[in-house]
C-alpha cells in the first residue's frame, strides 16, 4: 500500500513510530563537522520529518547505530565477566539502497564467518528493520551501479522524500497501522540507474596476476599520499574491524570493562603483535591490503558481491584526497597490463 | 545465545619457567584441544592474547608464554592458585591424520616449539604413530632455549638436530635452521613423509623455500601461523590474510596455501 504525507502527516507518523522503535535516520550536526562552520551528517534518532537529511548522503553510515564506534562487551570484577544488557526496542533505520546493502556484507563477517555468530552484532541487528530511502542518484563520488548495491528489497518500508512531505510504500504488514486514514497513493521507488562514476573492479581470478599485483609499483605511491589517519575506513559502510580493549574504572580499579573499539588496517600497528615488526610497515601496504579487501578477498570467501558498495565516502572523508573509484580503476589498468604481459590478457 | 568470546576463569596449577622470558603456566580446564589449537588468555583490566596450547593433560592444559605484551607481562605476575580467564580452542591444528603412518620433520624457531610440543610428546609416547621423527629446532642462544627436559628426551626418540643461531653450545650446532634441512634424509622417505615448520615469520618463509629446493613436495609441508587477533572468532579482523582468517582458517595451513597469502 502506498501513501502520500504532508511534512505535518509525516511527523505524525514519526511521532507513533517512536512509541515503539527508535528511528534512525541521516541527520544534521551544525558545526560539528571537521573543519570551522562545517556541519556533519551521521545516523542518529530523529523526530521530526525536517529532521531528516534526505538530499545529501550522510557524512558517515549506518553502520554506526549497528555496530557502534566504542561499546562495552563485557563488565568484570576480579572473577567475573558478565556481558553487557542486549538493547530490546525496535530499531527503524532509514537508509538509502547502498546502505543497507552494507548491512547485508557486515552480516556475513559478524554473523556466521567461520561458525561463529558475534552475539554483541546480533542481538542489535535482529532488532533492525530497514525503511530503504529512495536515492536522488548520489554525489561525484557514488558509483553504487558499479557494485550492484544500487538496488534492495530488503526493506520494510520505501520512503521518497521531497520538500512537500513523503511517497510511503509500506513492504511490511507491521507498519500499516500507522498509516491508516493518510491519504493513499501509487508509490514504488525508484532505483539509480546510472551513475556519473564507473568502477571496473579488476578480475584477480588468476594466481598469478593477484601476486604480480601485490607486487605491483602503483601501491608505493601511497607512501607518500596516504597519511594512515583511517579516515576511509570510519566512514566505510563495510568496514568491521575492531580491537577490544580493557578500562578500569577511576574510582574503583579492581572493576571495569572490556570494550570493543573500532579499528583501521590503515592506521600503523593494525596487525602489529607484541615484540614482534609490523607485517604491512608502509602506507602502500596498509593501501593494498584494503583496497584488495574491498575489490577480491572478501568476494573470494564470501562469493556473491564484492565488499565495496560503492558508496563514495571514504573519498569524500580523505584529506589526501585519494580517490577510491580512481585507485580501482587504477587497479584494473595494471591487472590488464601484468596479464598482456604474461600472455594472459 | 552462546557468546564466543566469553571468557571462563581457571585456575593456575603451576608456573615453569623455561628460559628468563618463557614460562609455562598449567591452567585447570577441560577443554580438548587438538594438536595445534589455541586459546585466548584473558586477564580483566589488561586485555586479551592468543596463546597456543603446548600441552595437555586430563584436567589441564600447558600454555608457555613470552613476557614480551601488555597481557603477557602481566600473566608472569601470577602464581599457583591465580586466576586465568580462558576461552577457546580455536581454530585448525596440525592434520595429525596426514602426519600419522609417515616420517615426520618437525622444524621450529625459537617458542614456535611450544605449539608442536604436544604434537611431538604424543609422537614420543606412541612410537607407531609416525614411521620416524625428524626434529630440527633452532634458538637465537642460549638463554632462548626452552622445554630442556623434553628436548633431551626427544634425543632418545627422535632424531633431532638442536642449533644456535651463531653461539657455540656442547651438543648442539651453530646455525640457522634453513642450513640443516638438506640434512634431512628426503630420499629415503619413498615420498612418504609430512613436514611441519613453526616459526617467526622470516624463519617460515625462508625454511618453505630451503624445503622446496631440497625437493620437498610443497603439498606435504604445513605452516603454524601466528597473527595479531582481538576475538579468535572471525570478527575483528585483525588476523585476516587475503581471503582466509589465521583464527578461523588456520593457525596451521597447508604450504600450497601459505605460500601465497600475502600479510
Amino acid at each position: 500500500m502506498g501513501y502520500s504525507l504532508t511534512p505535518a502527516q509525516a511527523d505524525g507518523v514519526l511521532g507513533a513510530l517512536r512509541r515503539r522503535y527508535c528511528v534512525y535516520a541521516p541527520r544534521r550536526f551544525p558545526n560539528q563537522g571537521r573543519y570551522s562552520g562545517v556541519d556533519v551528517v551521521r545516523y542518529a534518532p530523529v523526530e521530526r520529518f525536517a529532521d531528516i537529511v534526505w538530499r545529501q548522503k550522510s557524512d558517515y553510515p549506518v553502520k554506526e547505530v549497528i555496530s557502534p564506534i566504542q561499546q562495552a562487551l563485557f563488565y568484570f570484577t576480579e572473577d567475573e565477566y558478565r556481558a553487557s544488557k542486549a538493547p530490546v526496542r525496535p530499531i527503524l533505520i532509514l537508509a538509502r539502497p547502498c546502505d543497507i546493502a552494507a548491512q547485508e556484507i557486515q552480516a556475513k563477517i559478524y554473523a556466521g564467518n567461520g561458525g561463529f555468530d558475534d552475539v554483541y552484532y546480533q542481538r542489535v541487528r535482529e532488532l533492525v528493520k530497514f525503511a530503504v530511502m529512495e536515492c536522488g542518484g548520489g554525489d561525484d563520488t557514488c558509483f553504487c551501479v558499479s557494485m550492484g548495491s544500487n538496488r534492495t528489497d530488503n526493506y520494510s518500508l520505501a520512503l521518497r522524500c521531497s520538500d512537500s512531505g513523503m511517497l510511503v510504500q509500506v513492504a511490511d504488514g507491521e507498519f500499516e497501522p500507522y498509516f491508516q486514514g493518510l491519504p493513499q497513493a501509487e508509490y514504488t521507488p525508484r532505483f539509480v540507474e546510472e551513475n556519473e562514476l564507473k568502477v571496473t573492479p579488476p578480475d584477480l581470478d588468476d594466481r598469478e596476476v593477484r601476486l604480480a599485483l601485490k607486487r605491483h609499483p602503483m601501491w608505493k605511491e601511497f607512501d607518500s599520499r596516504c597519511i594512515s589517519c583511517g579516515a576511509c575506513t570510519a566512514a566505510c559502510s563495510t568496514c568491521t574491524c575492531f580491537t577490544t580493549r580493557d578500562v578500569a574504572y577511576g574510582d574503583n580499579p579492581e572493576v571495569g570493562e572490556r570494550r570493543r573499539v573500532t579499528a583501521s588496517c590503515q592506521i600503523a600497528g593494525f596487525d602489529q603483535m607484541a615484540g614482534q615488526r609490523e607485517l604491512r610497515a608502509t602506507a602502500g601496504d596498509r593501501m593494498r591490503y584494503k583496497v584488495l579487501h574491498k575489490f577480491h578477498d572478501y568476494k573470494a570467501r564470501f562469493g556473491d558481491h564484492h565488499m565495496c558498495v560503492g558508496c563514495g565516502r571514504c573519498t569524500h572523508r580523505c584529506p589526501e584526497l585519494i580517490s577510491i573509484s580512481a585507485t580501482v580503476n587504477k587497479v584494473h589498468a595494471a591487472v590488464e597490463d601484468i596479464k598482456a604481459g604474461m600472455g594472459k590478457a | 545465545m552462546f557468546n564466543p568470546v566469553q571468557p571462563q576463569p581457571c585456575e593456575i596449577l603451576g608456573v615453569k619457567k623455561e628460559s628468563a622470558h618463557e614460562w609455562t603456566f598449567r591452567v585447570a580446564a577441560d577443554a580438548k584441544p587438538a594438536h595445534g589449537q589455541f586459546m585466548q588468555l584473558s586477564i580483566p583490566k589488561v586485555g586479551e592474547a592468543p596463546i597456543s596450547v603446548s600441552a595437555q593433560g586430563e584436567g589441564w592444559l600447558e600454555f608457555t608464554i613470552r613476557s614480551v605484551g601488555k597481557v603477557t607481562n602481566v600473566i608472569f605476575e601470577k602464581q599457583a592458585g591465580d586466576i586465568l580467564f580462558l576461552r577457546g580452542p580455536y581454530g585448525r591444528g596440525w592434520p595429525v591424520e596426514r602426519f600419522k603412518g609417515r616420517h615426520l620433520v618437525v622444524i621450529t624457531g625459537g617458542t614456535g616449539l611450544a605449539p608442536v610440543r604436544s604434537l611431538l610428546n604424543m609422537a614420543a609416547a606412541d612410537p607407531a604413530f609416525a614411521k620416524d621423527v625428524h626434529l630440527v629446532c633452532g634458538f637465537k642462544n642460549e638463554e632462548g632455549i626452552v622445554f630442556h627436559g623434553e628436548l633431551e628426551g626427544w634425543r632418545q626418540r627422535f632424531r633431532t638436530i638442536y642449533a644456535l643461531d651463531h653461539d657455540v653450545k656442547e651438543g648442539w650446532r651453530t646455525g640457522l635452521v634453513t642450513s640443516f634441512v638438506k640434512e634431512i634424509p628426503w630420499d629415503s622417505f619413498d615420498g612418504e613423509y609430512a613436514v611441519a615448520v613453526v616459526g617467526p615469520p622470516p624463519m617460515m618463509k625462508f625454511t618453505g623455500l630451503e624445503l622446496l629446493a631440497n625437493g620437498v613436495d610443497a603439498a606435504r609441508i604445513w605452516m603454524s601461523f601466528e597473527r595479531k587477533m582481538s576475538c579468535a572468532v572471525g570478527k575483528c579482523g585483525h588476523c585476516r590474510i587475503d581471503e582466509v582468517y589465521v583464527c578461523l582458517d588456520g593457525p596451521v595451513f597447508p604450504y600450497t596455501v601459505a605460500r601465497d597469502l600475502v600479510d
